[in-house]
């Protein structure tokens, strides 16, 4: 960033004063859970950790771009869903099938945000219904695919992204692909949201869509640009969580509701204008860690859904009551 | 009149984030009378009504109704106290009947039920009081009402509570002569019967034909209180508080006027007709005109977001169709919008982000600071320092800027792309008085610069100071065109289309 | 002042009929399809009962949601509420008879439980009510998967009168969900609260300045939405014999019933509409699927369909608002 001319004492833009609270919250949160399980701070314990959040933590980034857009995109587990009974259908247990499998996922998952960006923007269906829809009609699609029970099974070739670990790497010992694919899609979201005129209209669009357009800002393209990156990152998510856990029904169902979830509790505002990629990925490691904790707590699965509701529903009156305070 | 006040608000304060809105301001209205409140947009008057019909709480100072202290906490317990407001902005429903909308949320009951018959009864009554019975029905919607009759429905929507004080904040806005006269007489009749009226305006001719007494406040503060009605120039100084020759800047000299750049010849839409008009660089177009005359309309026409469909547009010559305001930035063409809360600004983004907008929305999408010769860091700090923008900081949210300020950020949006022609709508609306001048003297640089600027504006003073010329718009048509010496009397004659009424 | 009346300046709004085209289209299309197929043995009394009989549980539920949707608010918990309230009907009944009315009061205040925190997060805690009742159905979905996961308990034989019992050819439950939907629609048009739910939907701030409560108003909807749908999950356990805790969810109660009053002329920004549209919007769904049936189209193809039906009828409203869309 260039050097600034101004009179007051400018504080560089990485290192605002305040820290958001979600990179404490997932400190707080990563010790805690070393503290109940020691083995948690062995390589093998936080390598695998961050290898189960890294589906989660890239579709949480894209899913940014929709919310910072003012929308919603509750289509994506059912993407992900599709993405990998889809390529267990056509990979038919064929190694070299994967290089162009991954490729045509990123092409229907392109397609797939494109018309849901299109419904949204020219026939103004709401977005969290146009993808609701988009949901029941890819589940759908999947299961019609499958035939309603998913044969074949993915290649190794396909699930080197989700479940490989390249081993005898110094100090940290192992390092799973995963965590590579986190780091290289995280810096490449980050960059779209937070360095780019496209991020810097996304903000705008989401924070006041009419005075965009009559700043010139291309609404309608700047919004189903939002879906489409939001429906690519499904699909990425899509690829590494059937690596981790291989092919069923309904693996991507919920992932939706989770990846607002942890935009939200990474400071995101929901209807758009304010969000941080960085902050979102941490808010997904915070929601697995919450989990995490949960399992070694011995509590069963359903109580994180109860867990998650409540965190959602408190994050966005949380933000709502610290806006107001500030003053609008 | 009794010794009592009916409403007497003593030391009232009042600050929003940013916003210095009222410092110990003290007023008083009583039984039978009309007591005019003026000021100019942004002085503080909106905020005091607020306070007094319940919407805002005071930081200090005290409302007594009738003598006994208030604590307003609810709109409803203002209007059980006998307080009725006719709010600017209109608060009907659309959806709603007309005479659903006359008793909203105190619908006549009878068996636990609404009585609709008694509804519609005592609606066509008080429509009668108008003489407006004829043309607006109380089962009509809101909505298919055009835009006199729904103020006339929320003016009769006050008058049907009975009220001990009713509060009318420029009621006129929208009204033509004849129901201007109209309204003129029922307010007559309403202070014959002992209602207490407090009328917001800043024309002087209504205070002048209707007020017993006058209160004028600037920036939040009473700057005079009179007994009776002083002339005109006295309560104008007042309201601008200093000579207007140092408040407008100088006009144009002939030489600077230049060459015609933007021109239309029989321009037609769905709200305009047959329009022709010419804007010339160097020079200042005052429009003005009622409310729903077509000025904001013929504005979003020249700016593409709501084009003509007939008629032809040149631009320095050469014919132009601009469908899209970025069609129309893109030719050279800039707007700041009237209402800038709902379509200029972005409150989440910085002062930057906000002024940089434009210049990034036509660099390339995945490009960067500098990807264009506008998009430059360093060049929007200059100009937000050339424009005075007060900010701790241009890394500070837009929102907690004051309007004059956050007016000045969005004009730097439009300095950094250097448009040919720029239109401002309202562009002094909420802005304190300072800010104002300079928001003035920053059109005239601009027109020196070579910019042609038009200037949308319901203000006559400010369009007769700041203007080089003024164009009066009427149902979708111009209406006349004048130069800067003509007098505010003349415009409203155009504006309203009436003859022989004296001003 | 001149007095001349003016003509009644009534413009023909295609919105205000829709409902009512597209009500007439969808029986066009069912009567045409069934004729060329040449299986008029559709065309029966008995079948179109049939058709309306297999929409009741979005019926009930839809009228609630009319509700949230009049007054600006929306409510995405309602498939968790279905499949609570279905789960608790038939543990607390569990075949016994004498435990029919405890059951069902216990059921309707879970349904106002519901509705009030919704409506109290809403109001209160300012947080947008698709997030609240989202985190909501997250919560009851969680509570409910924690205790049970599969069909619980059951339903005595006299209450499934509910469900199968008939007059005539008519199902009770058909006529008790147009009963339910008539004391619906008088509330709306007589009663205080029902026209405060149009003024506040239509405009909070113009509501709030003319003295109405306006966060009663929207806790009263909320309540009202939830209530509907804690009788519809009662009316499915009655249908099922027995609850379960997905039955809500696989049936998308909260998408669909959300469409049909969509459908049915309610705008989504609230203050617009009524009941007989969402009601027209429910026979809509139901011939469509009547439609789908007649035609054999397969089970997974139907749902693609769906979806897409759901998407285009918002959108043939929706393209025709000027409002910004979130």
């Amino acid at each position: 960033m260039s050097a600034q001319s101004l009179p007051q004492t400018e504080t560089p833009k990485r290192g605002l004063p305040k820290i958001n609270p979600v990179y404490v919250l997932v400190v707080a949160l990563i010790l805690a859970i070393v503290v109940m399980n020691p083995a948690f701070g062995e390589p093998t314990g936080y390598m695998n950790f961050l290898k189960r959040v890294t589906a989660l933590a890239i579709l949480s980034g894209g899913a940014l771009y929709v919310i910072v857009s003012g929308g919603f995109d509750l289509s994506v587990g059912s993407i992900m869903t599709l993405t990998v009974i889809g390529s267990s259908m056509l990979a038919s247990n064929d190694p070299n099938s994967t290089y162009w499998i991954i490729p045509l996922m990123l092409g229907i998952g392109a397609v797939v945000g494109l018309i849901n960006g299109l419904v949204v923007s020219y026939l103004k269906v709401p977005s969290l219904i146009a993808t609701l829809g988009m949901m029941i009609t890819l589940n759908g699609v999947a299961f019609m695919w499958s035939g309603g029970a998913p044969r074949g099974y993915l290649p190794d070739t396909f699930r080197f992204f989700g479940r490989y670990n390249i081993t005898d790497v110094p100090v940290i010992t192992l390092l799973p692909v995963a965590v590579i694919c986190l780091v290289v899609f995280g810096v490449i979201l980050w960059w779209g949201m937070h360095r780019t005129n496209f991020g810097r209209m996304l903000h705008a669009v989401g924070d006041n869509p009419q005075a965009a357009r009559l700043a010139g800002v291309p609404v309608e393209r700047v919004r189903i640009s939002a879906f489409v990156v939001s429906a690519l990152t499904a699909v990425l998510a899509g690829v590494i969580l059937g690596g981790r856990a291989g092919v069923s029904v309904n693996i991507g169902s919920g992932f939706e509701l989770q990846a607002i979830t942890a935009a939200v509790i990474g400071g995101a505002q929901l209807l758009g204008g304010r969000g941080s990629v960085p902050a979102a990925i941490a808010g997904a490691l915070a929601l697995e860690a919450i989990f995490t904790l949960l399992n070694l707590l011995g509590l069963a699965q359903p109580v994180r859904l109860v867990v998650q509701g409540l965190i959602l529903i408190g994050a966005v009156a949380l933000a709502t009551y610290q806006r107001k305070r500030s003053g609008r | 009149m009794s010794d009592v006040p009916t409403i007497e608000m003593r030391g009232i304060t009042k600050s929003f984030p940013a916003v210095k809105a009222l410092r110990g301001v003290s007023f008083t209205c009583s039984k039978g009378e009309v007591h005019a409140l003026c000021g100019e947009n942004g002085a503080g008057k909106s905020t005091l009504i607020k306070i007094l019909s319940g919407v805002y709480r005071p930081d200090s100072g005290e409302v007594l109704i009738d003598g006994v202290e208030q604590h307003f906490r609810h709109p409803q317990e203002a209007l059980l106290a006998g307080i009725s407001v006719i709010y600017q902005e209109f608060s009907l429903l659309p959806e709603r009947t007309v005479a659903q909308n006359l008793f909203l949320g105190r619908e006549p009951m009878k068996n636990g039920l609404i009585d609709n018959r008694a509804m519609v009864a005592e609606t066509r009554r008080v429509l009668g009081l108008f003489g407006v019975r004829h043309r607006i029905e109380p089962e009509t919607l809101v909505a298919d009402l055009d835009v006199a009759s729904q103020q006339m429905v929320e003016i009769a929507k006050a008058i049907s509570l009975n009220a001990k004080v009713i509060v009318m904040d420029e009621p006129t806005a929208a009204l033509n002569e004849a129901e201007c006269e109209v309204l003129f007489s029922l307010v007559d009749q309403l202070r014959a019967a002992g209602t207490a009226i407090v009328y917001i305006t800043h024309r002087m001719r209504e205070v002048t034909r209707l007020a017993n007494r006058v209160t004028v406040i600037r920036d939040g503060e009473v700057t005079a209180s009179f007994d009776h009605v002083p002339a005109p120039d006295v309560i104008v100084r007042a309201m601008v508080g200093r000579d207007i020759s140092e408040y407008y800047p100088e006009p144009a000299t002939p030489g600077e006027i230049g060459s015609v750049v933007l021109s239309v010849s029989g321009g037609g839409n769905a709200a305009l007709r047959d329009i022709n008009l010419e804007l010339r660089s160097g020079e200042i177009v005052g429009f003005a005109g009622l409310q729903g005359a077509g000025r904001t309309p013929l504005a979003m026409a020249l700016f593409g977001a709501a084009p003509f469909t007939s008629g032809t547009m040149m631009l320095d010559g050469e014919e132009v169709r601009l469908t899209s305001p970025r069609d129309a930035i893109r030719a050279g063409i800039g707007m700041l919008p009237g209402d800038r809360k709902a379509q200029a600004l972005f409150l989440m983004q910085s002062v930057r982000d906000n002024g940089m907008l434009t210049a990034r929305s036509f660099a390339s999408a995945v490009g960067g600071d500098g990807a264009n010769r506008f998009t430059d860091i360093a060049g929007m700090n200059a100009l937000l320092d050339q424009m005075k923008v007060r900010a701790p900081s241009y890394d500070q949210e837009m929102r907690f800027l004051s309007g004059g300020n956050q007016q000045k950020a969005i004009v730097a949006r439009w300095l950094a792309l250097r448009p040919k022609v720029l239109i401002f709508i309202e562009p002094t609306r909420g802005i304190d008085v300072d800010a104002k001048a300079s928001i003035y003297h920053l059109m005239r640089d601009l027109a020196r610069a070579g910019t042609a600027v038009m200037m949308v504006s319901s203000d006559l003073p400010e369009i007769l100071g700041a203007s080089d010329r003024v164009i009066v718009m009427r149902e979708g048509r111009i209406a006349g065109e004048f130069g800067r010496s003509a007098s505010e009397a003349e415009l409203m004659l155009a504006a309203t289309g009436e003859t022989g009424v004296a001003a | 002042m001149s007095d001349t009346p003016l003509p009644a300046r009534r413009r023909f709004r295609f919105e205000r009929h829709a409902s009512t085209i597209l009500l007439l289209a969808s029986v066009a299309l069912y009567v045409a399809l069934i004729i060329i197929m040449g299986q008029t043995r559709f065309l029966t009394l008995e079948n179109l009962v049939a058709i309306l009989g297999r929409s009741i549980t979005l019926g009930i539920t839809a009228i609630g949601q009319t509700f949230a949707i009049l007054v600006a608010s929306i409510d995405l918990s309602v498939a968790s509420v279905i499949s609570a309230s279905a789960v608790v009907t038939s543990v607390v009944m569990n075949g016994d008879p004498a435990m029919m009315l405890p059951a069902v009061i216990a059921v309707l205040a879970l349904g106002a439980v519901v509705g009030l925190a919704n409506g109290l997060v809403i109001t209160k805690l300012e947080v947008n009510p698709l997030i609240a009742t989202l985190g909501m159905s997250l919560i009851i979905q969680g509570v409910l998967s924690y205790y049970y996961n599969n069909f619980a308990g059951n339903v005595p034989a006299e209450f499934q009168i509910f469900a199968y019992g008939t007059v005539g050819i008519v199902p009770f439950s058909l006529v008790f969900m147009f009963v339910l939907a008539g004391c619906a629609w008088f509330v709306l048009r007589f009663s205080r609260f029902g026209s405060d739910v149009y003024s506040v939907g239509g405009n909070k701030d113009a509501a709030r300045l003319a003295g109405i409560k306006t966060d009663r108003v929207v806790i009263g909807a909320h309540v009202i939405c939830s209530l509907c749908a804690a009788i519809a999950g009662i009316y499915l356990a009655s249908r099922l014999r027995s609850g379960a805790p997905w039955i809500g969810a696989e049936g998308v109660y909260d998408l669909e019933s959300i469409a049909v009053v969509v459908i049915g002329g309610t705008v989504l920004a609230g203050g617009r509409g009524g009941i007989w549209g969402t009601m027209a919007g429910v026979i809509i769904f139901s011939l469509i699927d009547s439609i789908f049936n007649v035609a054999g189209v397969d089970a997974f193809v139907k749902q693609v369909l769906r979806g897409i039906i759901i998407v285009a009828a918002v959108a043939f409203y929706a393209a025709r608002s000027k409002r910004p869309v979130a």
